[in-house]
């Protein structure tokens, strides 16, 4: 038996969850089936009312804690904050997490056959939205017996799913937790993606998409898309402190190789993410990103989109975030309290930029886990 | 509670819409939800008081005073409340302003620099006044505006607002007849509960 720490939910074992329902997309195809991998942490009570949903973000998946393995190096994404005794406490809580559709790590997506052609779905797969993961995820949430969520969060594109759920599923939910998000992509963040699915888009090796069919991934593409995504994650001072104009060597050496240890950083993310991340799915994951905006449909009015919404939110934002600043977070909750919904908002000071909501800061985790201390004992969840 | 939180709650009616301006850890907001069914929003800035708020369920909303209420409409609420932080704010008398655009009313609680302890302290030592309400020195006090029960009223005064009520918190109590007749000097927190001038 290995050992892990007392406060790691520890080995885990992905599941998967067949749909044979067909799923109307927003952009107007249906997929007639689908199947999404999770994975599950602590126990379902009896009364099936302590289920907290956890939404990833843009290169997220399923495994968000523990470890697959006794071998595995890292446990999941997410594990500063789920396990036992941490802010989403597995001894109260049970938590699911999945993988999205579209997705790389097991879901329906680019990477899987497509029943009617036989071939990989790749560039074919269609475009999905953030709509349509909230109703995928309520039909995961009925397979499982959950008919509502004592808690869904999630941070980043995490958190526009939780405001999603919001809209489409009020009486599912009870309490939204929204992290690093934005109720909306600014000019400036959908311009990112666009740099990082052009660098993916004119790799020689993408094909269209098709370069599975042509034995190749457009790995140089999927590098670039990934150093300029890791720029936006962290704040100048985080890099700073991090790098500063550390040298690899003692001397310049007047050339175009790797010379900052910045750079060395940055090329080695890109290759990691270009080996275990599929262009395909990346490309349709920053097309989500791009197209969420609840209040589009609503002449812009924010507050007046979120009128379905009827549960307690927390909102979260960090200080150095410039991916998605503080100022989108409050952008949401002055929009909650135009409404007149229940909201409680905390910028965290922290030097780590947008990656700051997958660490461990000890006011965040204070605050996050004083909010779901309240969620389980409005729920009468008992500790065991 | 406090003494001056205890007399708020009893002014405070069934149901109301609330701001709590500088809402501390949300006592008075979670006993007014309790025992009176109000709803609202605290704002805060100290991070253990918005976690405290945040554990008990209490609205809080991490926002500086001195940045303006903009994000609240005009009357979106049916009282602003403010206890023990007018003497912190940049601009005291614009913040008067903008709770009686949120809200037709507003209460409004500080220390009274003409206290009588505070007038000896400052008279016969020579030194700005330390206490229990006034607990910095000069040079690390967050009260960059103090005023007197006296400076108050005549700033509601010039301003037109309705003065609807008034009182004094004393150490543990709402005071006794020296500090209804001579507030100004005999009150060391001052309790003010402030209308909208006349349409």
């Amino acid at each position: 038996m290995p050992e892990f720490a007392s406060d790691s939910v520890g080995l885990v074992t992905p599941q998967t969850a067949h749909f044979d329902a067909p799923l109307a997309l927003a952009c107007g195809r249906t997929l007639s089936n689908y199947a999404l991998v999770y994975e599950t942490y602590g126990t379902l009570n009896a009364e099936r009312s302590n289920a907290v949903l956890i939404c990833h973000a843009l290169s997220g998946h399923h495994h968000a804690a523990g470890y697959h393995s006794a071998e595995e190096r890292k446990p999941g994404w997410w594990d500063a904050h789920i396990g036992p005794g941490k802010s989403i406490d597995t001894d109260r809580f049970f938590v699911v997490s999945l993988n999205n559709l579209g997705g790389c790590h097991g879901s329906t997506g680019p990477t899987s056959v497509n029943p009617e052609s036989g071939r990989l779905w790749g560039p074919d797969f269609p475009m999905v939205t953030v709509e349509d993961w909230v109703h995928s995820q309520a039909r995961l949430a009925d397979q499982l017996g959950i008919e509502r969520f004592a808690a869904v969060v999630g941070g980043s594109l995490g958190g526009m799913q939780v405001l999603q759920w919001t809209l489409a599923y009020p009486e599912r939910i009870a309490n939204a937790v929204v992290i690093a998000a934005t109720p909306k992509l600014s000019a400036q963040n959908i311009a990112f993606n666009e740099v990082a699915r052009q660098a993916i888009r004119s790799d020689p090796e993408f094909f269209e998409g098709w370069y599975a069919e042509h034995d190749t991934v457009p790995k140089r593409g999927l590098k670039l898309a990934r150093m300029v995504g890791h720029i936006t994650y962290l704040s100048e001072d985080a890099m700073g402190s991090k790098f500063g104009r550390d040298l690899r060597s003692d001397d310049l050496n007047f050339g175009f190789d790797v010379e900052f240890q910045v750079e060395s950083y940055l090329r080695y993310q890109g290759d990691t993410f270009s080996t275990s991340f599929d262009a395909n799915t990346y490309l349709l994951m920053t097309k989500v990103l791009d197209y969420f905006d609840p209040a589009a449909s609503h002449g812009g009015d924010l507050a007046r989109a979120l009128a379905p919404a009827s549960c307690p939110f927390l909102v979260v934002s960090f200080s150095t975030d410039w991916r998605f600043t503080p100022s989108r977070s409050r952008e949401l909750v002055n929009a909650l309290i135009r409404a007149g919904k229940r909201v409680s908002y905390a910028n965290i000071d922290s030097p780590h930029g947008h990656d700051a909501f997958l660490l461990p800061e000890p006011r965040y985790r204070a605050v996050f886990a004083g909010f779901m201390d309240r969620v389980a004992r409005d729920l009468d969840l008992e500790g065991h | 509670m406090r003494a001056d939180l205890a007399l708020i709650h009893h002014w405070v009616p069934d149901g109301a819409r609330i701001l709590d301006l500088a809402c501390g850890d949300g006592t008075l907001l979670d006993a007014l939800a309790r025992d009176k069914g109000v709803t609202g929003y605290g704002l805060e800035i100290d991070p253990e008081g918005i976690t405290a708020c945040v554990e008990k369920g209490v609205n809080v909303i991490e926002q500086n005073l001195d940045d303006g209420l903009a994000n609240f409409d005009d009357d979106a609420c049916d009282l602003v409340i403010m206890t023990q932080a007018l003497q912190a704010l940049r601009r005291p008398d614009l913040m008067l302003d903008e709770m009686l655009r949120v809200a037709g009313e507003c209460i409004i609680t500080f220390p009274n620099f003409a206290f009588w302890r505070h007038r000896a302290y400052l008279g016969f030592k020579g030194y700005m006044p330390v206490s229990k309400t006034l607990p910095h020195a000069w040079y690390d006090t967050p009260n960059i505006h103090l005023s007197t029960f006296n400076d108050f009223e005549r700033l509601c005064r010039d301003k037109g607002l309705i003065i609807t009520d008034r009182a004094v918190g004393n150490g543990g109590g709402e005071g006794n007849w020296t500090t209804r007749l001579w507030p100004n000097l005999f009150g060391e927190t001052a309790i003010f509960r402030v209308s909208r001038r006349a349409q």
